[in-house]
């Protein structure tokens, strides 16, 4: 297998189906190192899944996925994750028991076994999405945007290489969208490459370096987002056949 | 409370614990104090996977018997002390737990609490069959005087056998102090917060649940070990039963799970509660002291599932 | 272990199936209501097999103070059994229907003991008989004996079975339920009250106990104990079958009914319920939602 300079994950032709229902059909698409893609794609469209196939929680029924030229096709997702790769998810999945600092500690101990170093480090990804204040907050009492940014900061405390974000603004204040952005913008400043879905098109189009557009399952588009939202078949596949020119 | 008062407070404690049996020489305060100490360690022994690390196992019974079986059938078989019989049957019972776990952590939820049951249901029928290890009569521990700490039997006076629950509630309490500090301790809470959340943060899961299996059911078999050597009679009823599976959650769940002092607390009121109800109410206590249970267990469910632990908390925050 | 039995003979193990069927059917009505009950709410009740010992103890009072043949106060005893659900979801289930896992499972728990408890006190521990029902004796089918209660017990579990699946699939209130137990939020949406059927589920679930109870009551010796063999029985018909699937109930009763027939004849009589618990834990392992259940 040979890996191209640059490319850190290497989607191949990956199939998943549920009964019937084909949830991903025959994805491949790269990301390459530090790249920022947007996936896109109406409601059903598959991205979630895509995801869980992606970090490990769904096997692929067909395909392969390969992390910087090791392939990571239906291992476990600890396994996954120890490979440097971080995710969020849609629904989100705070610890709620525990305080923000230990949600993120968690997170820490991938790296350490030592409490203090993950102590540490879990202030600095806290303080990097700005919830550093909030500390010794349980979990629950967040508000959305807050627990979203807490999932974040839990997931960079791994120090991936590669981070899925699964929705980033979806339920999230109209105020909070720009300081989430930003801080999106700030995590893959700092070289971490990331694969983010997002409803939002004009945040997508702000911050991607490339965007994959999915519908029903399948790649319809694969470009720059000025390309992409151009593109006919995007257009057709939100808005229907008579709005594509 | 600040950490200075806190030392303080608890050796203090400490001392009123372990002078307890010089001033209280009556035989019934110290069996109370000993019951008190062997519900609150076996509590805390299943606190670390259920409480902590949110594996809801409901036969939990099975570990104790090992404990008690494997000693004494060693003193009876072989001679061997039953120190060393302890020893043996905690390894026996985490090598129980590992082969347990291994099918039944696959499940979650309900599943999972059914599947606990069915293997302590399993154990004890397969118990009460097993003539060669006493069957339904059970084992008795041949008395041996005088008494000596190489024997395990003391029967002058309960004063050792109090001093050596202590020494295992003590022991267990570090235990669950140190792992709560620990990584261990943090991944063990987000397995029981979000089992996908913590695999998809790098955390083993099935590997730490084992883990958290074979801690608390090595520690349950040292209780096993003890309460042969202090009743010395066992038999499946007495060591094995879902009663004592259940009686074991509910201390830890009455006093607060996942707290390290709920266990306590909660064998510090059931005990007595359970022994004054069996005194006070005479020859139906039996089913009046279970009816208490669960009434008690019914309420501790609906107004404060979180235990003594939680009241207490939700106290101290709105005094400030 | 204990002496084997006499050699098993293919008439003995033809005269097991049939036991086994049977009894089946009754596992599966009683799993059937834990199974609605999950449904709706994902609580298993604990406690059910309490409920199944109450209605036993109701029908054998009926008969030893007023006489009634079980047969007869059936439909009484599935009445009360009715209340007793409607009345533990009003005065139990509503208050932990949010709460951790935990809580619930100790809800219900602390209810089974609090109910055994309380008909010890009250009846004692003797067992007790309902003598000289209508219903006794044995009949001849194709060479096998087949006792007539047992017949009598198994097919009225058959039927009751039969009807609530009917209920629930066929008519508005049925579905009602269903759509409730398939999603709680667009099923209130809808303008189903969502409250209402859950109580209306606890008293269903428990009224299939009780009309287990009635029928079990014309040949089972009655006990506060009784219940917590057949509840262990329920609760891996319920696991085999798939949580919250009443349909599969039915073939995973056979199922339980069957090993544990033949698991005594094969191996022990001792052991019978350890070949069930057993099965239950390989079947779990295989499909780990049981064998028609979805996750």
């Amino acid at each position: 297998m040979s890996a191209q300079p640059g490319t850190l994950l290497d989607v191949r032709g990956v199939t998943k189906r549920f009964g019937g229902l084909v949830a991903n059909k025959d994805i491949s698409f790269r990301v390459s190192h530090g790249e920022l893609v947007g996936i896109i794609g109406p409601n059903g469209a598959g991205k979630s899944t895509l995801f869980d196939v992606l970090t490990g929680f769904q096997p692929p029924d067909s395909g392969a996925v390969i992390l910087d030229g090791e392939p990571i096709t239906s291992r476990r997702p600890d396994e996954i994750s120890r490979r440097g790769v971080g995710r969020t998810f849609q629904k989100l999945k705070p610890f709620n028991q525990m305080t923000v600092l230990e949600n993120v500690m968690v997170g820490a101990f991938q790296k350490t076994g030592d409490p203090a170093e993950a102590h540490a480090r879990a202030l600095e990804c806290l303080h990097q999405v700005g919830l550093k204040d909030k500390a010794q907050a349980h979990a629950r009492v967040l508000s959305t945007g807050q627990r979203k940014r807490l999932e974040m900061a839990r997931a960079l405390a791994i120090r991936p290489r590669l981070l899925l974000l699964d929705e980033v603004t979806g339920g999230v204040d109209q105020g909070s969208i720009p300081g989430l952005i930003e801080l999106v913008r700030a995590m893959n400043a700092g070289g971490v490459a990331m694969l983010v879905i997002e409803h939002n098109m004009r945040v997508i189009m702000g911050i991607s370096h490339r965007v994959v557009a999915l519908h029903l399952g399948e790649v319809i588009c694969d470009g720059p987002p000025q390309a992409v939202v151009n593109d006919r078949r995007v257009i057709e596949a939100y808005l229907g056949g008579a709005y594509a020119r | 409370m600040p950490r200075a008062r806190r030392i303080v407070l608890g050796g203090l404690a400490l001392l009123a614990l372990l002078a307890f049996p010089l001033v209280f020489t009556l035989p019934f305060p110290r069996h109370l104090m000993i019951t008190i100490f062997l519900y609150a360690m076996l509590a805390q022994a299943w606190n670390l996977l259920a409480g902590y690390c949110g594996q809801i196992s409901l036969g939990h019974a099975v570990f104790f018997g090992t404990g008690a079986y494997t000693s004494t059938i060693l003193v009876n078989q072989l001679g061997v002390t039953p120190w060393a019989g302890m020893l043996v049957g905690a390894v026996l019972a985490i090598a129980l737990s590992q082969a347990i776990g291994y099918p039944v952590f696959r499940l979650r939820g309900h599943y999972f609490a059914i599947a606990t049951i069915a293997v302590g249901e399993i154990v004890q029928t397969l118990m009460i069959n097993w003539d060669w290890a006493g069957g339904a009569r059970g084992l008795f521990v041949p008395m041996k005087r005088p008494d000596s700490v190489v024997n395990f039997q003391f029967h002058d006076s309960k004063q050792t056998y109090y001093y050596i629950a202590l020494g295992l509630l003590l022991l267990a309490l570090w235990i669950t102090r140190r792992t709560e500090r620990s990584r261990t301790g943090y991944y063990f809470r987000a397995i029981r917060e979000d089992q996908d959340a913590a695999a998809s943060l790098g955390i083993p899961v099935t590997r730490y649940k084992q883990r958290a299996m074979a801690l608390s059911a090595g520690l349950t078999a040292l209780g096993g070990t003890f309460y042969a050597q202090y009743i010395l009679f066992i038999d499946p009823e007495s060591v094995l039963p879902l009663s004592l599976s259940i009686l074991i959650c509910l201390v830890a769940v009455l006093g607060g799970v996942g707290t390290l002092w709920g266990p306590v607390i909660g064998a510090a009121i059931l005990v007595p509660l359970s022994e004054g109800t069996r005194i006070y109410l005479g020859g139906t206590g039996k089913a009046l002291d279970l009816l208490i249970y669960g009434a008690l267990i019914m309420l501790i469910s609906v107004i404060q599932p979180g235990g003594i632990m939680a009241l207490a908390q939700r106290g101290r925050r709105r005094t400030g | 272990m204990r002496g084997r039995l006499p050699a098993v003979t293919v008439e003995v193990l033809l005269q097991g199936v049939v036991s086994g069927l049977m009894m089946g059917f009754v596992y599966a009505l009683i799993a059937a209501g834990l199974s609605l009950i999950f449904g709706l709410m994902e609580i298993v009740n604990f406690a059910h097999g309490e409920f199944l010992m109450l209605a036993m103890f109701a029908t054998f009072w009926a008969w030893a103070l007023w006489r009634l043949d079980p047969l007869v106060s059936l439909p009484l005893t599935a009445g009360v059994l009715f209340l007793l659900g409607i009345a533990t979801y009003h005065g139990l289930i509503r208050w932990i229907l949010a709460a951790p896992m935990l809580a619930q499972i100790f809800a219900t728990f602390g209810l089974a003991i609090f109910l055994r408890s309380l008909a010890q006190a009250l009846w004692g521990v003797d067992f007790h008989l309902v003598k000289d029902p209508w219903v006794q004796g044995r009949v001849s089918l194709g060479g096998l004996f087949i006792g007539l209660p047992q017949l009598v017990a198994s097919v009225g579990a058959l039927v009751a079975f039969v009807f609530l699946n009917w209920f629930i699939g066929r008519t508005e209130t049925g579905l009602a339920l269903q759509a409730t137990a398939q999603d709680r939020q667009a099923a209130s949406l809808m303008g189903i009250d969502t409250d209402r059927m859950f109580a209306l589920g606890w008293g269903i679930g428990s009224a299939c106990v009780g009309v287990a109870g009635a029928l079990l009551a014309i040949f089972f010796y009655i006990f506060p104990d009784v219940g917590s063999t057949f509840a262990l029985m329920a609760y891996v018909t319920v696991a085999l079958g798939g949580f919250g699937n009443v349909p599969g109930t039915l073939a995973a009763g056979v199922v339980v009914g069957l090993v544990e027939v033949l698991g005594g004849l094969l191996i022990a009589p001792a052991l019978k319920y350890v070949a069930v618990f057993l099965i239950y834990l390989v079947v779990v392992l295989w499909r780990p939602q049981g064998l028609f259940g979805r996750f």
